[in-house]
């Protein structure tokens, strides 16, 4: 069961959110892209539904919504420490299955692993409801089903777009209630990708192990990785950041400490002070990312990181393929090639 | 406030300079810890990082710090009275009662010898609860040895080698890398010995090597990781190594498990 609304109507229901909720969406800034005269897609908030860009993929994931690039941790003052504080607003997004898997990615490292839950982002998931895009058929470089991320249960709406009305299936109570007064009901099942251009075969983590690590498959990215570490930045599950400190110029007893999103294979992710560092060439960050992707994570936590949605392909200014990566990682353990030797 | 990553201000009870760029802070600290543990040391507007702790007792915490970078610099010039924050104790230290009763072997270079240096004081205070306690030390040259008062007194109840990597015309004590004092240390009962190398990767790697070659079974090995790290509690992702959290489940390792720690 859904309701059947007008785009005009759903303007409406989100005008009738917009005091208790944040609304983010995949947006198009015009000529904001990588190459002159392209666009940008990113997460950012919306007010109507025409500012929705449904029919791409998004260049940045929604991840940024409750893991900010840049957050701030908390200010100091003289001797005071005044955590950063979050508006009370709910917040709704608008996102795709994967993406919805991979936020399942995030809580795990966030609020699972070590002892304690990271309040900071936690205070922001807890005010999130997921808005499901129906995916009726796979973007370039997807490989969602590869990646069994190409359903998600875990949503309050799910809706499609059409070009003048969407429909929507709606579990969440509070909200069905304002989607009652401007929908018409009508049979309503949400459509999901069954097959993607690209396949992916993931290897059995049960036939990787560390011996990989040494295997001659990683030496191509030495050459071919420049280490710009856009492939982190807009993967939907790299988690990783650096914390910074900074005094106010205009007052330098003042200052916050901030944490920003580190990358694996940005330089100085490893760098301690006094000169030790880890994986200098590229391909061991290649290997790196890969390994924790599909491997070591599942080890930890019993799924694969990655789900599939081909970002890292997408952006990479060098054409490497994340995705024909994996392959190559399973098809040289095929060939018994687990090491060099 | 019940955020993990809010620090404690915390008063510098003492000052004692080791060597031009090593200083050891004595810090007021009423957190229980364990040898090789370390907490996050941050100056406000300045920085945070990792620490190991090179001894603590009642109310207190030393730490044996070089002066290698922005955060460290700051440290450098702070006095007694005067303040650092800390958050901690992280990790898992070592496991001091695997050692009691056993042929203890502790080998560390340059400042790896701080994380263990609690543990070599714990059993030196008490030398009957180890069978045989080797210490090998090594520092890259004479003006680089830490804790010079402290080895005069271990060198009493140990049996202490002490080397440099690079001597000078005034230095008359050992010289050349520690690998190559390993052999000199006599083993009577291999299944009583314990084996604990902390230092530079390179040093713990060829350390261990000598060790394995003496017939030392790798259970019997600990070794102590050095990594990046921004929060010390499993988020920030910087020191892991394969699934391997070193701010959670290090930074001691058994060396069945270091060996397969590839960064």
């Amino acid at each position: 069961m859904g309701f059947e609304i007008t785009n005009k109507d759903f303007n409406k229901i989100l005008e009738s959110l917009k005091d208790e909720y944040k609304i983010y969406a995949p947006k198009r800034f015009y000529k904001r892209g990588r190459f002159s005269d392209t666009d940008l897609i990113r997460y950012d908030e919306i007010k109507t539904i025409e500012e929705i860009e449904y029919k791409e993929k998004s260049q940045y994931s929604p991840k940024e919504v409750i893991y900010p690039i840049t957050q701030t941790l908390f200010y100091f003052n003289e001797d005071e420490f005044k955590e950063s504080t979050v508006s009370e607003k709910k917040i709704l997004i608008f996102l795709r299955s994967c993406d919805i898997n991979g936020m399942r990615r995030l809580d795990t490292i966030f609020l699972e692993n070590g002892p304690y839950k990271d309040v900071y982002y936690q205070r922001l998931r807890e005010k999130v409801k997921f808005v499901l895009i129906e995916c009726s058929e796979s973007f370039d470089n997807c490989f969602c089903v590869s990646m069994n991320s190409n359903k998600a249960d875990n949503y309050d709406i799910g809706i499609r777009f059409e070009d003048n009305k969407v429909t929507c299936e709606v579990k969440d109570d509070e909200l069905k209630k304002i989607f009652e007064a401007f929908g018409d009901k009508v049979e309503f099942e949400l459509d999901y990708v069954k097959e993607n251009k690209f396949k992916v075969e993931v290897p059995n983590k049960d036939d990787l192990s560390v011996e990989f690590f040494n295997n001659k498959v990683w030496e191509e990215y030495s050459k071919r990785c420049i280490a710009c570490g856009r492939c982190n930045t807009v993967c939907m599950t790299c988690s990783c950041f650096t914390t910074q400190d900074i005094a106010y110029e205009e007052n330098p007893s003042s200052g916050e400490r901030r944490r920003v999103w580190a990358g694996c294979h940005i330089d100085k992710f490893t760098n301690m002070a006094g000169g030790h560092e880890f994986r200098k060439d590229y391909g061991s960050r290649m290997r790196f990312k890969t390994m924790h992707k599909i491997y070591d994570y599942n080890k930890r936590f019993g799924e694969n990181m990655c789900v599939g949605c081909g970002r890292c392909d997408d952006q990479c200014p060098q054409y490497i393929s994340f995705a024909q990566c994996i392959n190559k990682v399973s098809e040289t353990l095929k060939k018994g090639e687990a090491t060099n030797e | 406030m019940n955020n993990p990553l809010i620090p404690q201000k915390k008063k510098v009870l003492d000052v004692i300079a080791q060597t031009d760029i090593d200083i050891t802070y004595k810090v007021e600290f009423d957190e229980k810890l364990k040898g090789g543990q370390f907490v996050q040391v941050s100056i406000p507007r300045v920085g945070e990082a990792p620490i190991s702790v090179s001894d603590f007792g009642d109310g207190y915490i030393e730490m044996t710090i070089r002066k290698v970078g922005k955060l460290t610099d700051e440290i450098y010039n702070l006095k007694p009275g005067d303040y650092m924050y800390l958050r901690g104790p992280y990790g898992n230290g070592f496991p001091i009662e695997k050692y009691e009763n056993k042929h203890l072997i502790i080998a560390a270079g340059g400042t790896g010898l701080a994380p263990v240096k609690n543990i070599v004081n714990h059993f030196n205070g008490d030398i009957d609860k180890v069978k045989k306690f080797d210490l090998l030390l090594g520092f890259k040259s004479p003006k680089d040895i830490l804790f010079k008062d402290e080895i005069e007194n271990w060198k009493k109840n140990i049996n202490l080698t002490l080397t440099v990597d690079n001597a000078d015309e005034n230095w008359t004590g050992n010289s050349g890398l520690i690998t190559t004092f390993v052999p000199n240390v006599e083993i009577d009962n291999m299944d009583d010995v314990q084996v604990v190398i902390v230092g530079p990767p390179v040093m713990m790697k060829f350390t261990a090597l000598e060790f394995l070659k003496l017939g030392v079974p790798k259970e019997q090995i600990w070794v102590s990781f050095e990594r990046k790290m921004s929060c010390a509690i499993g988020k920030c992702g910087h020191c892991k190594i394969d699934e391997t959290y070193v701010c959670l489940e290090g930074p001691v390792f058994n060396y069945t498990k270091g060996e397969e720690l590839i960064d």
